[in-house]
């Protein structure tokens, strides 16, 4: 008889509940406050599809890389260097990339180690071959040899799209530059509510 | 029928007096509860239907349809424009892992926020899945000094490291172990997921992870309608209501779609890796194989499948 009892109060209580529930959600505006303010202003926005960056090489290529970083109007650098032009090739100051802040390896290195004299939309490596810009982890694999190979295997770097199929690989050049390698210190985002401020 | 191995056990009878009464009193409320029930909501089958619903793993496949087509159309109603709601299954043959390379890590705070809109997280009451501990760098990883509310110009900050902390997705999770409704669990994929519809806000999960990952809904979640993620996974971001507990998911609507989670995407250094464990070509093979990997509180046996590493 006790057992019926505890029954049967439970199955009173599940019925109170229930008409207390019912109550605000029959008006789903009061429970989420501006919430019915807010949808009427989003119905007239569409929402904006995330454009994938499209890759720069054909699928041929070994590693879908984004497209390289110029500067604005300085690709190709054809346009201003011809192929007949005398080149000075000993290293000295260049004076019209002025933005141009050589801080890599600088005592050692300057332009026309990895820029090409004679084909100026191109990159050389040490022993001469031509590769084009959207290949130069190549040229920067040759001193960082250990780093090149962690970006293939997608350790180094950030990689995007499918953890189990296609990958958007960034050049090294996407977030360091070539000429001053180091990353710039970047301004962070708000830092969270303290716990005795959120109401 | 009374078993006589357990007479001696059995609870005596109430004397019949009062335990007439006592019925009769509960049978009254049960019939003004019913009565109240007719009248005040019998029409509103959704809120019957909520109350209802069973737990996520006993849903059969037409009732699970008939709960995401429900909650569709709650959300849209409520947000003015058209929520998804899915229940994708987990792939075969795939156990997720994460990792996260404190050398890189700037402590940039890109991610808390991007999991906060991918992942329709309450923008006031404030909800973080992702917390960021700053560190000094002499004293390793030293949780009792560490600082989630620094606030630079610019990170990193000279002398310090930086350690973004969510859920781990332990392949033996004491949050799992102490929910009194199972209302939390681990997939076959290691996702350890909440059915926020089963749960009872107890909050014994959040006092059982060691790595402080859940979050309680104390207040009603506010979020924007025109920033609101419609795409959303019952087992994951779609909007929660007061009272629950909620935490990453590994971004299950993105991750058992193929797609990498919205922190890696977000990380403007690269430091935030994700894979299958199960596949040894997957960069988290590779990074566990090839590099100097932490676990956070190893010693305690929740075996994340979160690896902390040093790249550098």
């Amino acid at each position: 008889m006790r057992i019926r009892a505890v029954r049967l109060a439970v199955a009173a209580s599940a019925a109170l509940l229930l008409t207390v529930a019912c109550r605000p959600v029959q008006d789903p505006g009061a429970r989420y406050g501006k919430g019915a303010e807010g949808a009427a202003k989003a119905a007239g926005t569409p929402a904006t599809p995330a454009t994938p960056a499209t890759p720069a090489t054909p699928a041929t290529a070994l590693f879908p890389v984004a497209p390289p970083p110029f500067s604005d109007g300085v690709f190709p650098c054809s346009e201003c260097h011809k192929p007949g032009d005398k080149v000075n090739r000993v290293p000295h100051a260049v004076e019209f990339h002025e933005d141009i802040v050589l801080k890599h390896d600088e005592k050692n290195r300057w332009c026309l180690d990895c820029h090409d004299a004679q084909h100026r939309d191109k990159l050389h490596l040490a022993d001469g071959r031509l590769i084009d810009f959207t290949e130069s982890y190549r040229l920067c694999g040759q001193c960082h040899g250990p780093t090149l190979r962690n970006w293939k295997a997608g350790e180094h770097g950030k990689r995007t799209g499918s953890w189990s199929g296609a990958k958007q690989y960034l050049l090294c050049a996407s977030c360091h530059s070539p000429h001053s390698p180091h990353f710039k210190p970047l301004q962070p985002k708000r830092p969270p509510l303290r716990q005795e401020k959120i109401r | 029928m009374i078993d006589h191995a357990a007479a001696p056990l059995a609870i005596p009878e109430p004397p019949a007096k009062g335990h007439t009464r006592r019925e009769a009193l509960i049978l009254g409320l049960f019939a003004l509860a019913g009565a109240a029930l007719t009248t005040g909501c019998a029409s509103d089958k959704t809120a019957l239907d909520e109350y209802l619903q069973k737990h996520f793993k006993d849903l059969s496949g037409d009732e699970l349809k008939a709960v995401l087509a429900r909650m569709e159309k709650k959300y849209s109603e409520q947000y003015g424009k058209h929520v998804s709601v899915s229940a994708t299954p987990p792939l075969e043959g795939v156990l997720f892992g994460y990792a996260l390379d404190l050398s890189r890590c700037i402590g940039c705070r890109r991610c808390v926020y991007g999991c906060v809109e991918e992942n329709n997280q309450s923008r006031d009451p404030q909800t973080h899945w992702i917390t960021v501990l700053e560190m000094d760098k002499e004293g390793g990883v030293n949780l009792q000094d560490a600082n989630a509310y620094y606030d630079h110009e610019t990170v990193p900050a000279p002398g310090k490291f930086y350690m973004p902390v969510a859920c781990q997705h332990c392949e033996n999770p004491p949050c799992v172990k102490v929910c009194p409704v199972q209302a939390t669990w681990k997939e076959k994929d290691g996702i350890v997921v909440i059915d926020y519809n089963w749960c009872i806000g107890c909050r014994n999960c959040i006092a059982a992870c060691p790595y402080g990952a859940r979050r309680f809904n104390w207040g009603t979640p506010n979020i924007p309608a025109d920033e609101l993620n419609p795409v959303t996974e019952y087992l994951g971001n779609r909007p929660r209501q007061r009272g629950v507990v909620e935490k990453c998911s590994w971004c299950i609507q993105r991750t058992r779609k193929g797609l990498y989670p919205k922190c890696v995407e977000v990380c403007p250094v690269g430091a935030r890796k994700f894979g299958n464990l199960l596949d040894p070509d997957s960069e988290i093979r590779y990074i566990i194989e090839n590099k100097r990997v932490y676990i956070l509180k190893e010693e305690l046996n929740t075996q994340p499948k979160f690896f902390y590493y040093y790249g550098l």
